[in-house]
């Protein structure tokens, strides 16, 4: 990782470098990768999403040193809501609702209007990603509370229950009144619209996108939109890690009963960590919903949860580089497996021995095995110069010999 | 003694403490003047560490009044101990072992600083101010105990004395009114020992009221302002360390009594 190092406050100039270097490629990368398919640049989407839940994961496990099991609730609370308000859904909850209490809904019809009758609810990408945003803070917080006074192993059971918890919910909440539609999930969520352009293509253009003059496909456009919100996502948490809040974190992940005496209210600054990261789940879930047009419970189960979680852990836990690292591995890597290993396997035994999901659990379990061996850190963990100290001084002594 | 009593920095009075069915602490009382080194000694078990806590907030008393510069403070928890102007340090050092020496003092500033999400993200003018202020703050602080060199070092490669002296300017970053020290001289040799007493002395200097607990009598004995003595969570002695030296009680309970025997 010597010719790649995002250590700005040391490197500055080779820092800059990489993230140019990076930036470039990224933007080429999808025009490359169309060439062999669209299904590729989907997986690539759906691993920057990944990357925005690692990311915000890693607030409150890498920096906060809290482990939480169930973090996939959050993407679940930004999809859903995303689910109910941008899609017809809207319109077979009131249903049920003038079923259930004919007054509230009318007051409902009063205040968003006839159409929603018929229609549902459409807002606009302007609005909804906010409101992901402060949603799924809100279940951030609500989760965070009764934590508190929790640590490692018990910490870890409650938020795993809680996650299971938002996806029972998901599961049921179709009666009385129709929430979520229950096991069949929400169907036809609005593409994202920006200015105007549908992220989706116009009907008829055969998901193509028609920027000026410019048309793209589809995936190609929310690549962008998602690496554009990813980018965001890391500038946003590195400047959170680099800051008074940030070290207030990181304080109670080493020492809380000193990061108390020091006067740091760990409750609110613990539930801060919460919801901060449970907002960037919360935006990642919003755009998962309008990118696959369609949320189902089956989306949000326990194993996605320690996917991201794996990634984080893997990467580099606490270190921004490394979870994103962590990020494009895991996720693109089940994906990979699929398109290559089954026709590999079809190929040169005429049928497919081992599955590519089975065989991405197995390879997923023995990477976690030899990673936590071998690395415990993860691949790409905080550059500490004086994790050995002798190494250290020997620089320290050559720069001096030097000048 | 003058004649005019000023209020005493910290004036805590009837604190009762119970684990349980043992009586850690009985009716214990402190008085100490501005800018004192006040010491508190006894056998191990005797309640030092529990009254400290009881003080910083850590635990909490059945009961006990608690006046820090005429006015009561609550040790219902200790972020707010700290806000109020006592800081401390920890009896097996707790520092943020991951986080540099500099971090580890930037932490301390936490309480006097005020930057939240907005600052920390847009990073505007008065966000940048006051991050610079902290760190020059800590780099201070970290000169003043004289670990400056090491400001970059990751706090748990620092040397054992070091880490005490990092301890010490994490905890002055909270610009307290009092410092309470918990047994800082554990483990240290004679020529620490003597460095720790003349930073300790430094401390005083810059109008730092200290709180000491510490087994090294003959290091109290030579520091210390008032000594009080404690003996199963009961105060057996207060007094000038002169005094303390000749106290009877005192006497008995560190070498028990003759005329059983």
């Amino acid at each position: 990782m010597a010719l790649l190092t995002f250590d700005t406050a040391h490197k500055p100039k080779q820092a800059y470098a990489s993230m140019a270097v990076l930036l470039a490629v990224m933007l080429a990368f999808p025009f490359f990768a169309s060439q062999f398919g669209n299904s590729w640049v989907r997986i690539l989407d759906m691993a920057l999403l990944y990357i925005m839940l690692a990311l915000g994961l890693n607030i409150v496990v890498g920096f906060a040193g809290l482990l939480d099991l169930g973090y996939i609730a959050f993407f679940a609370v930004g999809a859903y809501l995303t689910g109910l308000m941008a899609s017809p859904q809207f319109a077979s909850l009131l249903e049920s609702v003038v079923n259930y209490s004919p007054a509230l809904g009318d007051s409902l019809v009063a205040l968003f209007g006839e159409d929603i009758r018929a229609n549902g609810i459409h807002l606009s990408v302007w609005v909804i990603v906010p409101l992901a945003a402060v949603t799924a803070g809100l279940f951030g917080a609500l989760l965070g509370a009764p934590t508190l006074k929790l640590r490692g192993d018990y910490l870890a059971i409650v938020t795993l229950g809680f996650g299971e918890i938002i996806r029972i919910f998901m599961n049921n909440l179709n009666d009385p009144i129709n929430f979520t539609n229950g096991p069949q999930g929400i169907n036809l969520i609005d593409p994202i619209r920006i200015f105007g352009v549908s992220l989706a293509g116009e009907a008829g253009s055969k998901a193509t996108v028609y920027i000026g003059g410019f048309g793209m496909p589809s995936v190609n456009a929310y690549y962008f939109l998602f690496l554009l919100l990813c980018i965001v996502t890391i500038f946003m948490t590195s400047r959170l890690q680099h800051s008074r809040l940030g070290r207030a974190w990181v304080a109670i992940r080493e020492d809380e009963i000193a990061a108390k005496a020091m006067g740091i209210n760990t409750r609110n600054v613990k539930l801060l960590a919460f919801s901060m990261g449970a907002c960037f789940g919360g935006v990642a879930g919003a755009m998962f919903a309008a990118f696959q047009g369609f949320v189902s419970p089956e989306s949000f189960s326990f194993t996605e949860s320690i996917a991201v979680l794996a990634m984080v852990v893997l990467g580099g836990i606490g270190h921004i580089p490394g979870v994103v690292m962590g990020g494009v591995l895991l996720a693109a890597l089940p994906e990979v497996l699929r398109h290559v290993v089954e026709p590999a396997q079809q190929a040169l035994f005429g049928k497919v021995l081992i599955e590519a999901e089975v065989l991405r659990q197995l390879l997923y379990g023995l990477a976690m095995v030899v990673i936590m061996l071998y690395r415990p850190a993860g691949l790409w963990p905080s550059p500490r110069k004086e994790d050995r100290p002798a190494a250290a001084l020997a620089k320290e002594e050559e720069e001096e010999a030097a000048a | 003694m003058s004649a005019t009593m000023t209020t005493p920095l910290l004036n805590i009075s009837g604190v009762n403490k119970r684990f349980g069915g043992l009586q850690a602490l009985t009716d214990v009382g402190i008085r100490i003047e501005k800018g004192q080194i006040y010491g508190l000694i006894g056998p191990n078990g005797a309640g030092k560490t529990t009254f400290f806590n009881v003080i910083t907030g850590l635990y909490q008393p059945d009961t006990g009044k608690f006046e820090l510069a005429g006015k009561p403070y609550s040790p219902s928890a200790p972020h707010q101990v700290a806000k109020a102007g006592i800081a401390r340090t920890f009896q097996n050092i707790r520092l943020f072992g991951e986080m540099t020496a500099l971090e580890n003092v930037m932490v301390g500033r936490h309480v006097r600083t005020r930057q939240g999400v907005i600052g920390a993200i847009l990073r505007h003018g008065a966000a940048r101010a006051e991050e610079a202020a902290i760190r020059a703050k800590a780099q201070e602080l970290l000169d003043f105990v004289g670990i400056g060199q090491f400001a970059d070092r990751t706090a748990r490669y620092l040397s054992y004395g070091d880490q005490r002296r990092l301890e010490i300017a994490r905890a002055l970053a909270t610009e307290p009114t009092l410092l309470a020290l918990d047994e800082p001289a554990a483990g240290m040799n004679a020529t620490e020992k003597l460095a720790l007493r003349e930073l300790l002395v430094k401390i005083q200097g810059a109008g730092i009221t200290i709180l000491l607990i510490e087994h090294d009598v003959k290091l109290m004995m030579g520091l210390c302002d008032r000594i009080s003595v404690l003996e199963y969570g009961k105060l057996i002695a207060e007094g000038l360390p002169a005094e303390i030296q000749k106290n009877k009680a005192v006497i008995e309970a560190y070498l028990g009594t003759g005329s059983t025997h």
